[in-house]
């Protein structure tokens, strides 16, 4: 209980780098000035823009530093994104998506339905895949814009976007990838792919809440969503908000580096956790793409109890997950991406996922296999439904 | 996270009276695996006194679910049968220091678990909620008779209340007019009667509303073809109806393969020849992304 806090839910949010805290400090005493000014307070702070640009485009792999526009965060990136395709193409009445997209897709997509569009929203399988011949069926010159997910928030399954968006090119339509959760955590090179744009948000990798990029392949055609002054280049008006700007160019720089341990280091954390638990719990499946999968998520459902429960006792240990149950949500059934794979309904209120980052260390998984298989027994001793399970076994 | 009180935190922390009552000669069970709470009531009741004098449960459920049950295990002990059954939902929410108002529903639970199993013990059937002439919210199985009963107890005025009371209105959203009919009904019921008229009871909503009569109808239905697609793992829901189309989520193998479009023709010819009258019937493919959730 006085042990320190353990947190596995950095697909939410992920704590500040120190280096990138130290960063943005002085951005907000003596480097204030506003970029666009004359005089050299402005000056200092848009050369620390044009350099957090750079690095940026680096993570992306991107062809060049243009291609890269601060935003507020990921929400702000995908709405600005379809949103320029349906102007920059009036005739084209269509968006092309998956059902397990974040809401920051979909429930832009339902008001674009209401105002006349038309959405198909790819389903998944069971374990979270799409049908490719399904969505080749899908496009057609009266697309406007292909939106799908680089990495799934809820279950790190990674969709092959690289793959879709050469097809979308080769249909003559846009492709959109929301790469959220996939920024910082697996190899991206967007000069050699045919993604036309890529949302990423800073607070998944160690930079601040509220920026955020959105990346335009240079001779696409955009429409900003803000308008006012000519910040960056004019397709998105505001005054930078140049403190974070920083901050996000120095975590994607540490994220590079770090990118080979995430690959490893992360990943057998992860997977020790997987391990771990699967060996340790009856009745538990893993949610999601088993292989094509981000490095640092889990998530793991465990049948016949609840996910809320779950995470009461979790966070009464120190240990801090997520979980896509009805209860955790205020809604009262499991995520949409739960119901969209179509898992039991023994499983579907009890999925626990356990986000890592590179902050994590082994003794804080071996801590929290030792407290999870406790919890689980203590809640199935609770459930009507696990003696009768027992029974049937 | 949920701002629990301290009370719903050590009664799920600590749960009194949990586990199985082996002498117990009352059980009550409601709730179910996909609706995402259950909870499993055992007394043991005197037959001379009629008092309560042991109480266990099981539950499977979100935090407030397990303290909930707790709490009403705690508050039945000890108490005759007629005692037992004026304890309200609110009763319980107040023993547990309040609940937020989305966890309402826990306390409801508890009540309706207490009052089946006493309808247990006296050996009386227990209105299933599962009865097809009364069910308003099929996908977590809500009567018209809790619906009712909640709003009258509790005061409830909105659509919002009800599903958060009940969980009614909370899946597909689709008996949230019939909700609302309820609602518009027992609004006037309470309002002052003009003298000489005794406010009569008012008529059963679902024998007087054709839309409603209709969709019981549908729900006759596709409860009759449910099995045949169960062999395959399949199943079908009523999403929505306007007019003379009819939405309906396929799922599990029938949905997505070639075998749909022949599933569909025949549900159609048959949902045709129940209703009596020419329908449409039409695939809802997407996860509604209104419900969509917002896990970060
Ligand atoms: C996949 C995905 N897209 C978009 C967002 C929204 O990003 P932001 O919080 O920066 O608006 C998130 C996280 O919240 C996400 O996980």
């Amino acid at each position: 209980m006085n042990a320190a806090p353990i947190y596995l839910d950095n697909n939410a949010t992920t704590r500040v780098a120190d280096e990138v805290l130290t960063a943005m400090l002085p951005y907000f005493t003596e480097q204030y000035g506003n970029p666009s000014s004359i005089h050299a307070f402005g000056n200092k702070v848009a050369r620390a823009l044009k350099e957090a640009r750079v690095q940026v485009q680096q993570l992306l792999g991107a062809a060049h530093d243009s291609e890269i526009i601060f935003t507020s965060g990921g929400t702000e990136s995908n709405n600005t994104a379809i949103r320029s395709a349906l102007q920059a193409y009036p005739q084209r009445k269509r968006i092309i998506t998956t059902v397990v997209e974040h809401p920051a897709v979909l429930n832009l997509c339902k008001a674009l339905q209401q105002q006349g569009y038309r959405v198909d929203y790819l389903p998944v399988d069971r374990y979270g895949r799409i049908d490719l011949d399904l969505y080749r069926a899908l496009l057609a010159p009266d697309v406007a814009i292909v939106s799908v997910m680089w990495a799934n928030n809820e279950t790190g399954t990674l969709f092959p976007v690289e793959e879709m968006a050469e097809m979308a090119r080769a249909a003559g339509v846009l492709f959109h990838t929301d790469a959220v959760q996939a920024a910082g955590k697996i190899p991206i090179d967007l000069k050699h792919t045919a993604i036309d744009m890529l949302s990423l948000s800073g607070h998944k990798f160690h930079a601040p809440k509220g920026i955020g990029v959105l990346y335009v392949r240079r001779g696409v055609r955009f429409h900003p969503l803000l308008l006012g002054g000519h910040q960056e280049r004019g397709r998105r008006a505001g005054t930078e908000n140049s403190a974070a700007i920083v901050g996000l160019g120095v975590a994607a720089v540490l994220a590079r580096e770090a990118l080979p341990y995430e690959m490893t280091a992360v990943k057998n954390l992860r997977d020790r956790l997987e391990q771990g638990i699967l060996a340790q719990v009856p009745n538990v499946l893993v949610m999601g793409d088993p292989v094509n999968r981000l490095p640092n998520t889990t998530n793991i459902a465990f049948e016949y109890i609840e996910g809320e429960a779950i995470l009461l006792l979790l966070n009464q240990h120190g240990i801090a997950a997520s979980s896509g149950s009805a209860c955790t949500s205020g809604t009262l059934e499991p995520s949409h991406v739960m119901r969209a794979m179509g898992i039991p309904h023994t499983a579907a209120h009890g999925t626990i996922r356990f986000s890592l980052s590179r902050f994590n260390t082994e003794a804080e998984i071996d801590r929290v296999l030792e407290v999870v298989p406790e919890i689980v027994r203590k809640l199935r001793a609770l459930s009507p439904f696990w003696p009768k399970h027992q029974e049937a076994a | 996270m949920w701002d629990y009180s301290e009370k719903v935190k050590d009664h799920f922390f600590n749960p009194r009276n949990a586990g199985v009552l082996d002498d117990a000669n009352a059980i009550g069970e409601v709730g179910s695996l996909a609706c995402g709470d259950a909870l499993k009531l055992m007394l043991k009741i005197d037959p001379i006194s009629e008092r309560i004098l042991d109480a266990r449960f099981q539950t499977y459920g979100c935090g407030s679910a397990i303290a909930s049950s707790s709490a009403l295990t705690e508050m039945i002990k000890g108490k005759t049968i007629q005692e037992a059954l004026a304890i309200t939902n609110q009763d319980i929410a107040d023993y547990l220091g309040g609940l937020p108002p989305e966890k309402m529903h826990c306390s409801v639970m508890g009540r309706e678990a207490l009052h089946a199993a006493i309808a247990n013990y006296r050996g009386e059937s227990w209105h299933d909620d599962h009865d097809e002439g009364t069910l308003i919210c099929k996908c977590f199985g809500v009567s018209s008779r809790l619906i009712e009963e909640t709003i009258r107890a509790n005061g409830l005025t909105t659509v919002e209340e009800v599903t958060h009371y009940t969980k009614a209105g909370g899946g597909c959203t689709s008996c949230r007019t019939a909700i609302e009919e309820i609602l518009a009904r027992i609004a006037s019921s309470r309002e002052p009667q003009p003298a000489g008229k005794e406010s009569a009871p008012a008529a059963p909503v679902l024998a007087t509303r054709p839309l409603i009569e209709k969709i019981r109808r549908i729900e006759q239905e596709l409860a009759a073809i449910r099995p045949l697609l169960a062999r395959d793992h399949g199943d079908v829901e009523l999403v929505d109806l306007q007019g003379q189309t009819i939405y309906l989520r396929l799922t599990g193998a029938c949905s997505g393969c070639q075998l749909e479009s022949i599933t569909l023709s025949s549900i159609q010819a048959r949902l045709q020849k129940a209703l009596g009258e020419r329908v449409r019937v039409v695939p809802v493919r997407e996860i509604s992304p209104a419900a969509a959730h917002c896990t970060p």
